[in-house]
């Protein structure tokens, strides 16, 4: 038989039913378990989480973990070392240390999701619009983004809290999230623009999407995880800011415990009994290196894209 | 009465090192259940013509500023390329394929969401019936274990099935007209032959036209029944497949397919022609034919009068040149 009968007369072009594959498909990994397996993975990233969550329970169960209240003075006892009754000794009015590091967590933690909730909203919101119109609201958004951004936020907290007198946690909280606005509908604004150029966009416009509905269904899911990052390491920030509100006396006021309230009274007794400032110091340092460390680990479980990025 | 009729279709671009007359007066039209190819080389107009007519066009740089595309009675380039109309028409009746499957598909979405977005927006279904035309459409172009892939990622799709989910999706409300602008580019030499055998035969199936936008001959001359071929922004030849393969007419399109070659021919038999020379810039157009310095056909005519309009030269077979070939 020669070459040529072996050939067939047309080449045999495969209909859709000659393609199905018969290979059972791969096992579905969900994508929260791909999530765990990256974050629980690093030794650091639990450490963090745990000591989130150990804050996040001594928050939550306060009145539970200890007797006494942060709030009631006891002249009698005043400025204790520690020992049995007082495991961390008490301060100048005589309240329990310990209680207040632990119900300071609770206060610490408001201000703290409040505010960068507040501000993530807010600033997506900006962030979103800017690059959805463009033109002059872009202009204007960015424009005011920067000149915030121009300002240290300390100050700008400062002049915000110190306008604002009174000493409510949510002004603190409005001062807080305040100067987390700019950064949050920068960050937006920069990844809307990005994820605009591609082709999907395209393709979502071509299935007759109106503008609004691309935003929020196309766009947005793409440009999320640096927003959970960079609300997790938010947080960490906005307690030191409260903590440094607070020592300037233009945060929290007293009596409500407030780890960086406590910080600033416990100053004057700095030489003869130095747990008083270092104690909710030693508190602030854990929450902010715990959040920090998980805000990492989301950020690596994520996208690892954005390391070095946020 | 053709489906859709464009005329003089005229979109230009400011950059900023001029006006870009991207399509300057293209003028086609398709009629119902038709396959037509859209040919040119890359710079020559073809997407832009679609996505004028798509009205998909990214404004600024770019402006559709003359013509008339008609369909259904109504001019599509009168409505804000925006607007409610325009959105209800778009990936209902008028959809598109893109060339590349693999950004064409939002990644964070599931098929399934990507899919129902569509009929939920056009047809008003609710979720469980859109789910479940869902999952016919994938059966429908071929994807295998249709029931449980719709709830996978574009990323665990091959380049293919992905193109696929984009055919799907294009077919997905019954439009009349598929464009598909470059469909076959991106994926290898099997799956394009798999992707457009499916193609044609769902249209044919569903009575839908189809517009193939590419810059491969070999496409479109198995394909498409009218063939427009289209040089620096115009329309410069059109015609029944068979005409334009046979028997082309205009220098252009004899030097395009000369430069092609042909399976079967032996080693020798036949030389590859090239066409010599570049596509005009097309912010400093001749005010001549845009041919005319790379034409091997030129007459004393051309270098003085300004490109010429199309003419019939056969039945359904137009040409845009003074010079008329015949027997070549």
């Amino acid at each position: 038989m020669d070459e040529e009968a072996k050939m067939p007369e047309n080449p045999v072009v495969p209909t859709p039913n000659d393609i199905i594959s018969i290979e059972p498909a791969p096992p579905r990994r969900s994508e929260w378990r791909r999530f765990a397996r990256v974050f629980f993975g690093r030794k650091l990233y639990l450490v963090g989480f745990i000591i989130v969550v150990i804050i996040i329970l001594t928050a939550i169960f306060a009145p539970v973990l200890t007797p006494y209240d942060p709030e009631k003075n006891d002249l009698t006892s005043r400025l204790q070392t520690p020992n049995a009754e007082h495991l961390l000794g008490t301060d100048q009015l005589g309240r329990d240390i310990l209680t207040r590091i632990v119900y300071g967590a609770r206060v610490s933690l408001i201000i703290g999701f409040s505010a960068v909730f507040a501000s993530t909203i807010v600033g997506t919101i900006m962030g979103l619009a800017a690059a959805h119109y463009g033109g002059w609201v872009f202009a204007i958004i960015m424009r005011i983004a920067d000149v915030l951004m121009a300002l240290p936020a300390i100050i700008l907290m400062m002049l915000i809290a110190g306008m604002l007198k009174g000493g409510g946690i949510w002004i603190v909280v409005f001062a807080l999230g305040f100067g987390g606005i700019a950064p949050m509908a920068r960050m937006m604004c920069g990844q809307a623009l990005s994820v605009k150029q591609n082709d999907y966009i395209m393709a979502a416009r071509a299935v007759g999407m109106s503008n609004w509905r691309i935003m929020f269904t196309q766009i947005f899911p793409n440009a999320y995880p640096p927003l959970i990052v960079g609300l997790t390491m938010g947080i960490g920030g906005v307690v030191l800011g409260e903590a440094g509100l607070s020592f300037l006396g233009i945060g929290v006021q007293a009596p409500t415990p407030s780890w960086g309230g406590m910080v600033m009274d416990g100053q004057r007794f700095l030489l003869t009994n130095p747990l008083l400032s270092l104690m909710p110091g030693v508190a602030i340092m854990f929450l902010v290196f715990g959040f920090n460390m998980v805000g990492d680990g989301v950020r690596d479980a994520i996208d690892p894209r954005l390391r070095g990025v946020i | 009465m053709a489906l859709l009729d464009v005329q003089g279709l005229q979109t230009y671009f400011h950059t900023e090192y001029g006006l870009v007359k991207a399509a300057d007066g293209v003028t086609f039209h398709v009629n119902q259940g038709e396959i037509i190819g859209l040919v040119g080389e890359s710079g020559c107009g073809k997407s832009v013509s679609i996505l004028s007519v798509m009205r998909l066009i990214t404004s600024p740089p770019g402006e559709t500023v003359g013509g008339k595309v008609i369909f259904d009675g109504k001019d599509l380039l009168k409505y804000k390329p925006n607007g409610r109309e325009m959105r209800a028409i778009r990936g209902s009746k008028l959809t598109m394929i893109f060339q590349e499957p693999m950004s064409s598909l939002n990644p964070v979405l599931t098929i399934s969401r990507q899919l129902t977005e569509t009929l939920e927006l056009h047809l008003d279904m609710d979720k469980r019936a859109a789910k479940e035309r869902a999952i016919e459409l994938l059966r429908m172009v071929g994807v295998p274990d249709a029931a449980n892939r719709v709830d996978d990622y574009p990323h665990q799709f091959s380049g293919g099935m992905r193109q696929r989910v984009m055919i799907a999706m294009a077919l997905s409300c019954n439009p009349a007209i598929i464009f598909a602008d470059e469909p076959t580019t991106a994926v290898d030499v099997t799956t394009q032959a798999q992707l457009l055998e499916l193609m044609k035969d769902l249209v044919t199936r569903l009575n839908t036209a189809l517009v193939i936008v590419t810059h491969n001959l070999g496409v479109v001359a198995r394909y498409a029944e009218r063939i427009y071929v289209m040089y620096a922004g115009r329309i410069i030849e059109s015609g029944r497949s068979e005409d334009i393969f046979g028997n082309p007419r205009h220098p252009y399109t004899i030097g395009l397919l000369h430069s092609v070659p042909k399976l079967g021919e032996r080693h020798g038999t036949r030389k590859l022609i090239p066409i010599y020379g570049l596509p005009p810039d097309l912010i400093n157009m001749p005010p001549t034919c845009a041919f005319l310095p790379r034409c091997t056909e030129k007459i004393g005519r051309c270098e003085k009068e300004p490109w010429p309009e199309l003419r019939a030269v056969g039945d359904d077979h137009y040409i845009s040149c003074y010079v008329d070939i015949k027997g070549k």
